[in-house]
């Protein structure tokens, strides 16, 4: 039974005609006032997460629920669907049960806010906004268990609620939620800035209502959606084929020894419609690697990668989601049955645009970008200092970003939109931690005529006894080149102990105590390469060297043969690459992945240095 | 010596403004700039101005300049080679930077970073340690260091920044290096980022102390020679330069921390728009400067600019305070197009600059502009007899503007104003950026409109934030100039101190303040700014233990000491409750303290005009037709020149000017005050 909304006015709106002026500039107040959402929260926030990181995401939606402004597409659609109750002026609502909302957001710690916005009795418009929380219970501090196997092992789960009803907050509901959280203050400050965020897109919808008029906001909402529709229509037309495209990757392991899992997606054209099936796609996992994938935000994923690889003028919103159909097994990873555990489907969230990206360019391979940093790894440190203070800190961690038709990805940089990096004096100064390196690591960019990123180092030193956590992956399958481009390097963790022992870590592993003394190598992966290596400018590479971001030694693999770390060897280096230009000509295929499941499998023990994991098995959950 | 000198250097004309302190007389002069070595236009406009007064140069003791140098350095790239010293380990801190891309979700499939101000293969690491509290974790490796100082020389840089891990805490090991690489190089200057912005987070720190190293050459270059071509002419004149934040710096100062001056220009304007409205009784303040290529928006309250710590010039974006100007690319250049996807209308930013410039200029641009659309709907003279500093060409206009007409299908008269609203509506964003979105109303703030395009859209944006009056002042073209010679000598001396409340004491941080204030006094000290004028306010950044924003309060130092922190803390928790609705009941922090120290405000006025009734006719040049609120009406066109004080002028008008023009809506009346201000509101009818 859906929700039901409670309207004092009934007046239904009025449809009116707006000149094209009128529609641009209520366009561009609304994306003002999503922008002011950030700004308020962001510097309102307290964990490192929202205010540093900006793990956090705004949406203004128009009064049916589609997103006009915003990032990840509506989260009101699923909501609605799954709340019984009512929907009144003055209520605010609060969960973080994915689901209960269809998934709208896809773990536990993603708190999703979202505010009905009424004016004189009739719902005009809706303002929400998600935040990932440090921390909200369970087993593991972080709330992320590498070895969960159900939702209820990753912390309080709380069902769409009334939070705030006829605008006064229901105290008694907060308290029980943050009596759970390890770092309750965290949370209440961080739930404040997201309240005080949708709060003032209240405000800006209704002072654009009272400028505008209550019909032309609403019509203007409408026509917004509807020029976004029209624009996307000739843009999935024109680009997208009717032959069947298919594409697969991988999540390399789940955290208990066993992997990969496969993600497979079929993509073509039906006429107008563009249609997604996520058929072939492993069963769900026994872990916390699931990905509750709700199908409209997929959309919105396919349609942004869509306008930003073909036509960034577009200004994107929910209009286009008539043209596209998602079909996802129920079951599968990315639809799990309740109550399986999601905690960590970042990975499986990640490598879907890795996914996209392999499907959209293969038709299109001008437009094609490698694969890359689409994930967002984890470390969390955790502990008491020597004067007895609880300390907890998760960090989003970056890397390489692919090798682009645009040109080179960026070193250590992040693929997610508006995340930045937590400034290591910051880290120093707030956690027991003393940073030895921040760097890049020379050749774990794949080479290519556009040079895919360099993986990030970060070397943490640890001040104090405590556990850490990490999640990662591409540790096995490699982020793959494109177009000839080479793969980007694998990641990998070294925790040097403070007698000098070194020991590899498993890509997701939780509670690793440490002491005092001991330094974790946090190596992230590198992007993977777009293109000839052997056609990039030997200048360019001589460069690269030049700065250290590739050795003199990696400098062979683009053909430039160096004299020393200034110096190239052009006669050398016109051997060199003669002789690649012919080893290429056969070559067909325009991904390179680095070789098969198999092969890498065959391989993983001598190159990695840890056991290959188990083929999956899988355990048949019916849905309930 | 009693005179004061103000320049102010444009992308076109060069400034100039000279008050006598004694007894308030005023002349300007204008000259064409000169690009190339703009202290050439500066001292022609000095020849000029002193031929037009008949003053000789030697009676001017000060001059005060607001100079683009260090911000064109950063737009055109044009800096030095620099080179960086970071701590091992942190080779990359450029590189990296916030690991941020821009653009929203798949951003990053069209993003292109832009090279770091220090190339990466110039960035050494010093062997060296200190910790978040301070303490050195590991001593300064002098013999690795030496060696990697001569790489550097030997690679050729220009200029030397150190910027270490925690150096804030300690700036020991900055210094250090400092005195090593005199010793290795003492032909380049050297940059600390102890000196700079000894600030919490190394990534901001380096970036701007490597942008006072890229710029310093040039700057240093530019103040030494325009100080010797000024002391050859005036004797022992004095230079000052106008700071981002408004204050005024010794050349010295300037050469050494050009970093200051990215804003120095806007700056001008903000200060001459503040001396000119508190005469004309307007304290409260949101400033439009528009141009030809871009807009600056600020915001004063009880007469002070509000500063914010940071600056950002093109792509870079420093820790260095500024005054809050806004910038949105929405000048009268400003390209209207029509995307063929979504049939949107887009106004910018891409702008026809000055070659070829709009249309209507008649220089072979074809693109529709924003004065092409103004030309349009007939608020710019028609003919250059009723003013105007050169003919416009309305039918190449007219021709322009028609492509946006039909690609929308709209009236060529729509098509026109329906650029204006859309252009109106980016500068509407702006002004929002810094008035309601910091917790402002601008219905408690006049709105002053200066710069070549500013009056004519002055009047639309005042109806769009309900801010009255609209001020136009006399010479909006000028205004900078006026801003450079009439500002005070202001210096600052800041400190980053992390501590809870509860973790240090109102006396320790009394005594910070108060070690801050003797070091900003040192400057004015050797301006020779007797101490009695010189006036002293202090500033704590504040938050809330755990958060990330720091929120500015002033800190009244006796109020401190009679009821402890608590006399800021107190004002840090109404401020947050304006900014964001709620405060917090938990541990305050200390991040920053700092002092400020001016020199006393000048006496000089502006000059009145001549008194008359409230009938402009005398000013009428002619009628001519406009578009204005979706109908055809006449309007009439006066000459500034000829107002006097008390017109009062009915809209639809049209006020003409040597370098602008300025427009009153229907419905409007302007009033001319003493001054010559154009003070326009709406028209109330009497109910």
């Amino acid at each position: 039974m859906p929700a039901q909304l409670i309207q004092k006015n009934q007046t239904p709106f009025r449809h009116t005609d707006l000149d094209p002026i009128t529609l641009d500039i209520i366009e561009n107040a609304l994306k003002n006032a999503r922008y002011e959402m950030d700004a308020v929260l962001f510097r309102t926030a307290m964990s490192p997460g929202i205010r540093e990181q900006h793990d956090a995401f705004p949406m203004i939606a128009n009064c049916e629920g589609k997103m006009v402004v915003g990032q990840f597409g509506s989260f009101i659609h699923g909501f609605t669907e799954g709340y019984e109750g009512t929907i009144e002026d003055g209520d605010i609502f609060l969960t973080n049960d994915p689901y209960s909302c269809r998934g709208a957001i896809s773990h536990a710690n993603d708190w999703l806010v979202l505010m009905p916005i009424f004016k004189d009795g009739r719902l005009i418009a809706w303002a929400s906004m998600f935040g990932h929380m440090t921390d909200i219970g369970g087993k593991v501090p972080g709330s992320l268990p590498t070895d969960a196997r159900q939702i209820y092992e990753e912390g309080i789960v709380v069902p769409p609620t009334k939070i705030y009803r006829n605008n006064e907050l229901q105290s008694d509901i907060l308290r029980i939620i943050l009596h759970n959280c390890r770092l309750p203050h965290w949370n209440r400050s961080d739930f404040n800035a997201v309240i005080a965020a949708c709060n003032l897109a209240a405000k800006r919808c209704v002072e654009l209502a009272n400028r505008f008029g209550d019909d032309e906001l609403f019509s203007a909402m409408d026509e917004l959606l509807e020029r976004n529709k029209r624009a996307m229509s000739k843009l999935i037309a024109s680009t997208i084929p009717e032959a069947k495209q298919t594409f697969e990757d991988y999540l390399c392991d789940d955290g208990m020894g066993m992997g990969p899992y496969k993600i497979a997606c079929a993509m073509w054209r039906d006429g107008d419609k563009v249609i997604f099936d996520f058929a072939g796609t492993d069963p769900q996992s026994v872990g916390s690697i699931n990905f509750l994938l709700n199908e409209e935000m997929f959309k919105m994923f396919a349609g942004v990668f869509m306008i930003m690889v073909f036509d960034p003028q577009i200004m994107f919103n929910d209009g286009f989601y008539d043209l596209m159909e998602v079909r996802i097994p129920q079951g599968c990873l990315l639809k799990p049955n309740h109550p399986a555990a999601l905690s960590c489907r970042t990975h499986a969230l990640a490598r879907i645009f890795d996914v996209l990206s392999g499907l959209l360019g293969q038709g299109n391979p001008d437009f094609l970008c490698a694969a890359g940093f689409s994930d967002s790894p984890h470390f969390m440190y955790s502990g008491y200092t020597s004067s007895g203070e609880w300390y907890q800190l998760y960090q989003i961690g970056f890397g390489g970003v692919p090798g682009r038709p645009a040109g080179d990805g960026p070193d250590g940089h992040s693929l997610w939109p508006s995340f930045t990096n937590v400034p290591n004096e910051f880290l120093e100064c707030n956690f027991p931690l003393r940073i030895e390196n921040y760097v890049t690591l020379a050749d774990t960019g794949g080479p290519g005529k556009h040079r895919g990123g360099n993986a990030l180092r970060i070397s943490y030193g640890f001040l104090e006894d405590g556990e850490i956590s990490i999640h990662d992956d591409r540790w096995l399958t490699y982020p793959w080149g494109v177009n000839g481009g080479l793969p980007g390097r694998r990641s990998r963790k070294i925790l040097v102990h403070i007698d000098g022992q070194e020991e590899l870590m498993d890509s997701k592993r939780d509670r690793i105590k440490v002491l005092a003394g001991d330094v974790l190598h946090f190596d992230t992966w590198g992007g993977g390469g777009w293109g000839k290596p052997f056609e990039r400018d030997a200048a360019i590479v001589a460069k690269d060297v030049d700065r250290g971001l590739v050795t003199v030694e990696g400098a062979r693999r683009y053909g430039v043969v160096m004299h020393d770390s200034t110096h190239v060897d052009a006669a050398a280096t016109a051997t060199l690459r003669e002789e690649m230009r012919i080893a290429d000509s056969a070559r067909t295929e325009i991904f390179n992945r680095g070789g098969t499941i198999d092969e890498l499998k065959a391989r993983c023990l001598a190159e990695t240095g840890l056991q290959p994991p188990e083929t999956p098995v899988f355990q048949v959950r019916r849905a309930g | 010596m009693p005179y004061t000198l103000g320049v102010d250097v444009g992308g076109t004309f060069t400034d100039i403004f000279l008050v006598n302190e004694d007894d308030g007389k005023i002349f300007t002069a204008k000259v064409p700039s000169t690009p190339h070595d703009s202290s050439i236009g500066v001292l022609n406009g000095i020849e000029k101005v002193c031929a037009n007064s008949g003053l000789s140069a030697r009676d001017i003791g000060h001059v005060m300049h607001g100079t683009t140098v260090a911000t064109n350095t950063v737009l055109t790239g044009s800096g030095a080679l620099v080179g960086l010293v970071t701590t091992k380990g942190f080779r990359q801190v450029l590189q990296i930077a916030r690991s941020y891309v821009p653009g929203g979700l798949g951003g990053w499939v069209i993003y292109n970073k832009s090279e770091p101000m220090a190339p990466l293969e110039l960035t050494v690491e010093a062997d060296e340690r200190v910790a978040a509290d301070g303490a050195i974790v590991r001593p300064l490796n002098e013999e690795s260091l030496r060696e990697r100082l001569e790489f550097l020389k030997g690679r050729g840089i220009e200029a030397l920044t150190v910027c270490l891990i925690n150096s804030f805490a300690n700036g020991a090991h900055e210094h250090r290096i400092r005195d090593i690489a005199a010793e290795v190089m003492p032909e380049i200057p050297v940059s600390l980022s102890f000196d700079v912005i000894p600030e919490m987070q190394e990534y901001e720190r380096a970036v701007t102390t490597v942008a006072n190293s890229y710029v310093r050459p040039k700057v240093q270059t530019y103040i030494q020679n325009l100080t010797r071509e000024l002391q050859l002419r005036m004797g022992n004149v004095k230079l000052h330069v106008l700071r981002s934040d408004g204050g005024l710096a010794s050349s010295a100062s300037a050469a050494e921390y050009p970093v200051n001056m990215l804003m120095s220009g806007p700056a001008g304007g903000v200060a001459g728009a503040l001396w000119i409205a508190k005469q004309a009784g307007y304290t409260n303040l949101l400033t439009l400067d528009m141009g030809g290529t871009s807009t600056d928006v600020a915001l004063i309250q009880n007469a002070e600019a509000q500063i914010r710590r940071e600056t950002t010039v093109g792509d870079v974006t420093v820790r260095a305070s500024s005054i809050d100007v806004r910038t949105v690319g929405a000048g009268g250049g400003s390209i209207a197009h029509v995307p063929e996807l979504t049939g949107a209308l887009r106004v910018g930013p891409q702008s026809a600059g000055a070659e070829p410039g709009p249309a209507a200029y008649g220089n072979g641009g074809l693109e529709p502009t924003v004065t092409d659309a103004n030309m349009v709907l007939g608020y710019l003279p028609k003919s250059a007899l009723l003013g105007g500093d050169m003919q416009l060409d309305g039918d190449a206009a007219a021709r322009a503007v028609q492509k946006v007409a039909t690609a929308m299908n709209l009236s060529l008269d729509k098509a026109a104003a329906g650029i204006v609203d859309i252009v109106n509506e980016n500068m509407f964003g702006a002004l929002r950026l810094v008035s309601i979105e910091q917790g402002y109303d601008p219905r408690d703030f006049a709105l002053m409109a200066f710069g070549g395009a500013g009056p004519l859209h002055a009047n639309a944006l005042g109806r769009l934030m309900s801010s009255w009056p609209v001020i136009i002042p006399p010479g909006p073209g000028v205004l900078c100039a006026s801003g450079d010679a009439t500002t005070r000598i202001r210096d600052e001396a800041s400190r980053t101190f992390i501590r809870r409340f509860r973790d240090t004491s109102a006396a320790e941080v009394v005594a910070i303040l108060r070690e801050l204030a003797e070091s900003a006094a040192t400057s004015l000290n050797s301006e020779d700014v007797a101490r009695a004028d010189q006036r002293v306010t202090y500033q704590a950044d504040l938050r809330y233990h755990g958060q990330g924003l720091l929120l500015t309060v002033n800190a009244d130092v006796e109020a401190i000491v009679a009821q402890g922190l608590d006399a800021i803390g107190s004002q840090f928790d109404e401020r947050h409750k304006q900014l964001f609705t709620f405060a917090l009941d938990v541990d305050k922090e200390v991040v920053n303290l700092r002092a400020v120290v001016e020199g006393r405000e000048t006496r000089v006025s502006a000059p009145r005009i001549e008194k008359s009734d409230s009938d402009p006719s005398a000013a009428i040049l002619a009628k001519q037709t406009v578009f204005m609120d979706g109908k055809h009406c006449e309007a009439t066109v006066f000459a500034r020149a000829k107002l006097k004080s008390g017109n009062q002028i009915i809209g639809p008008a049209i006020i003409t000017e040597m370098d602008s023009t300025s427009v009153i809506l229907v419905g409007h009346v302007g009033d001319i005050d003493d001054f010559g201000n154009i003070l326009i509101r709406p028209i109330v009818r009497s109910s």
